[in-house]
């Protein structure tokens, strides 16, 4: 069943949280009274002048926004070497790993820690896969003064300790989370049954443009500043748009924020990067290319499961693409064809992350090596005049031990 | 035949409470759980509703959560859910049967397809913890169309402004979530649950069944005094998980351990004074 093409890719989703079939409001009747008053605040909120100014203020003077846009000028004549016919794209970092907590996690979580305080919420709780979110998030309410708990897998607690120290030492209380595969959707579970318990003073700080509606429109919108950027920096260095964008998807919020902007310029390509793991006919986290639809955490989108509508877990080397989903508007914009996906292995993103290292000095994280691998083939294939943006939406240093692990040792 | 309706018209002219009592289909596993389901109307539930498992059960605590699990390693699927109904059916024509759960595997199944074989089956109604009236169009309108009864759960953050929306579609009776939580958590607060029980009533004619909370013989009989229902989960299957062996299989006692406490929790319920909840549904 083939969605409708609509007029603009940009005015969605509906009053009712959907983007085309996907999205909505699928959470206990508990939560439903406190979303639905979340996306009061939050309309409020974007009406009105004062808080984008102190949200401006914080992502000028705290984040050190704008990031810059870079060109990456090895990897650009590594591709051309690579091509036939004289052809190669000239490719940009987006640089989202010189955010302060290195990485796009720092946009969407200070843009929710302010609506909390509007809302008067005392208490942060968040779900974090890499630690990247929860770093993020402690790091928000740590310079807010506000309670923070971070709900994380019993088995990313393990195989991301440096995080798990940060969000200590940060004043974060960091809970293992045991139930079901112990990794990030049990986190997501967990989180949702914190907040189903502390519904007066609590504020769920989701981490991703996943979860019920308002969250995928609201993360999405606080992410986009990625692409705004991006728009100004391209027309300031080249007199013109990109001709491509392409980022990694996990849930997908650095992507929302990169792609969202452009999506109306048809002209542009726009490429997200799944977590192919070891391989899509093996174990992965690629939704879009080997999963179905179905409803989780709060949204219908794709998902990975059984016949029997059981939740699979995800493979990726990197922990912050290994969930079963991806948000709702991705789903959309993969069923409209506005946004082409792809998927890179674990082994493609592993020498992408050696080949940015050595030929660009910038180690990237695990997670923007996946859009990496497939950018430098896709700028062998376009012509030297083309202007391709590859998301850079975190750096490496959490990823080095994983990375010395596959590479047999430092 | 409408079995809830008529249940809970049966015991408000007895003036009692009914037991709702709750099971993971599968737990521990299909063949012990057809005897547990087949044992429970003698031992006093007057209402069953049969869990069908998930992954992911948001919404609960932790003993529904590993009843959940043990349930999905034993090899349980919706489909052998439909069929362990079918078999209790065919044993029992007259007890309630009621479908709970989330609502991935119903949708992946096929929505129409599942209230066919459920209705087919000889169930009654359905709980689906992650639809809220928002999304009614889903599977709440097409249960009702397809004759089954979509039972609703209100909770203390349902205000006064979403409680029509809540009980619109709603039917067979409604649950009230005693507290703000996971299921098995603590207590609830009788006179806190008395008011609530006492306002939802003001809006509606239907039977109230509370839950959430209740472990005991004791707290069944509170609940039992101001609500028409008593719904009991986690005590039950953290009853079966204590029944099984260090493998996690079965053991002789497996089903009495369930039906002891069920006995328990019917003495509790039968023994409560009379309330003025239930006076309300005789309309």
């Amino acid at each position: 069943m083939k969605p409708e093409i609509p007029n603009s890719f940009r005015t969605g989703p509906d009053e009712r949280g959907h983007f085309g079939v996907y999205g909505g409001r699928f959470v206990a009747e508990t939560l439903m009274p406190l979303i639905l008053d979340l996306e009061r605040h939050y309309e409020a909120a974007k009406r009105d002048p004062a808080f984008k100014a102190e949200l401006d203020h914080l992502l000028t003077h705290y984040v050190g926004r704008p990031s810059p846009l870079y060109f990456a000028e090895r990897l650009t004549d590594y591709a051309r070497e690579k091509a036939t016919g004289g052809r190669g794209a000239k490719i940009y970092f987006k640089r989202e790993e010189l955010n302060h907590t290195g990485a796009h996690k720092i946009n969407n979580v200070l843009g929710q820690i302010l609506l909390a305080r509007r809302m008067g919420k005392s208490r942060i709780i968040a779900e974090t896969g890499a630690g990247q979110h929860g770093v993020a998030t402690a790091t928000a309410c740590a310079k807010f003064g506000l309670e923070c708990i971070v709900y994380m897998g019993a088995v990313d607690v393990e195989r991301q300790k440096p995080n798990v120290f940060r969000m200590n030492m940060l004043g974060a209380k960091v809970v293992p989370v045991l139930s079901g595969a112990r990794t990030l959707k049990d986190a997501m579970n967990e989180a949702l049954r914190d907040w189903v318990t502390n519904v007066e003073n609590t504020f769920y700080c989701i981490g991703t443009v996943a979860g019920p509606h308002p969250y995928p429109a609201m993360v999405r919108d606080f992410q986009c500043i990625i692409g705004e950027e991006t728009r100004a920096q391209m027309l300031a260095a080249e007199g013109r748009l990109p001709d491509s964008l392409i980022a990694c998807i996990g849930g997908g919020s650095n992507a929302m924020g990169l792609f969202h902007p452009f999506l109306d310029e048809r002209q542009i390509e726009i490429y997200g990067v799944e977590a192919a793991g070891y391989g899509l006919d093996k174990k992965h986290a690629a939704s879009l290319a080997g999963g179905r639809p179905g409803v989780l955490h709060g949204n219908r989108t794709y998902l990975l499961m059984d016949g029997d509508g059981q939740i699979e877990e995800g493979h990726s080397i990197s922990a912050g693409l290994d969930y079963p989903g991806i948000g709702p508007e991705h789903a959309w914009l993969k069923e409209t064809g506005r946004v082409i996906y792809l998927s890179a292995t674990d082994d493609e993103a592993l020498a992408a992350f050696q080949l940015c290292a050595k030929l660009e000095g910038i180690i990237p994280a695990l997670e923007p090596a996946h859009a990496l691998a497939r950018a430098v083939e896709i700028a062998a294939e376009k012509p030297r005049d083309h202007l391709m943006v590859v998301n850079l939406s975190g750096r490496g240093d959490k990823d080095l031990f994983t990375v010395a692990d596959h590479l047999g040792g430092m | 035949m409408r079995r809830i309706e008529t249940r809970f018209a049966e015991l408000a002219r007895a003036r009692r409470a009914a037991l709702v009592t709750f099971v993971m289909a599968g737990d521990p596993d299909l063949e012990t759980s057809l005897a547990i389901l087949k044992a429970l109307p003698a031992a006093g539930a007057d209402v069953i509703e049969l869990g069908m498992p998930f992954t992911d059960p948001m919404a609960d605590g932790p003993a529904i959560q590993a009843a959940g699990l043990r349930a999905l390693h034993a090899g349980t699927t919706l489909a052998k859910t439909l069929a362990l109904a079918a078999d209790f059916r065919a044993h029992d024509r007259t007890t309630p049967l009621v479908l709970m759960g989330y609502y991935n595997p119903i949708y992946v199944h096929g929505v129409r397809q599942f209230l066919a074989e459920a209705k087919k089956a000889g169930v009654d109604g359905v709980i689906v913890v992650d639809l809220p009236p928002e999304e009614d169009s889903e599977l709440c309108i097409p249960a009702r169309e397809a004759g089954l009864a979509f039972i609703r759960l209100a909770t203390p953050t349902t205000d006064a402004a979403r409680l029509p929306a809540v009980l619109a579609h709603t039917s067979g009776f409604l649950y009230y979530v005693s507290i703000t939580g996971i299921t098995g958590a603590g207590a609830p607060d009788v006179a806190k649950v008395t008011a609530a029980v006492a306002r939802l009533k003001q809006h509606t004619d239907l039977p109230v069944a509370v839950g959430f909370g209740v472990k005991n013989a004791a707290s069944a009989a509170a609940i039992a005094s101001i609500a028409d229902g008593v719904v009991v989960g986690s005590a039950l299957v953290e009853a079966i998980r204590k029944s099984l062996d260090e493998a996690g299989r079965p053991t002789p006692g497996s089903v009495a351990a369930v039906t002891g406490l069920v006995r328990e929790l019917a003495a509790g319920v039968h023994a409560a004074a009379r309330g003025f909840a239930r006076t309300g549904q005789s309309a």
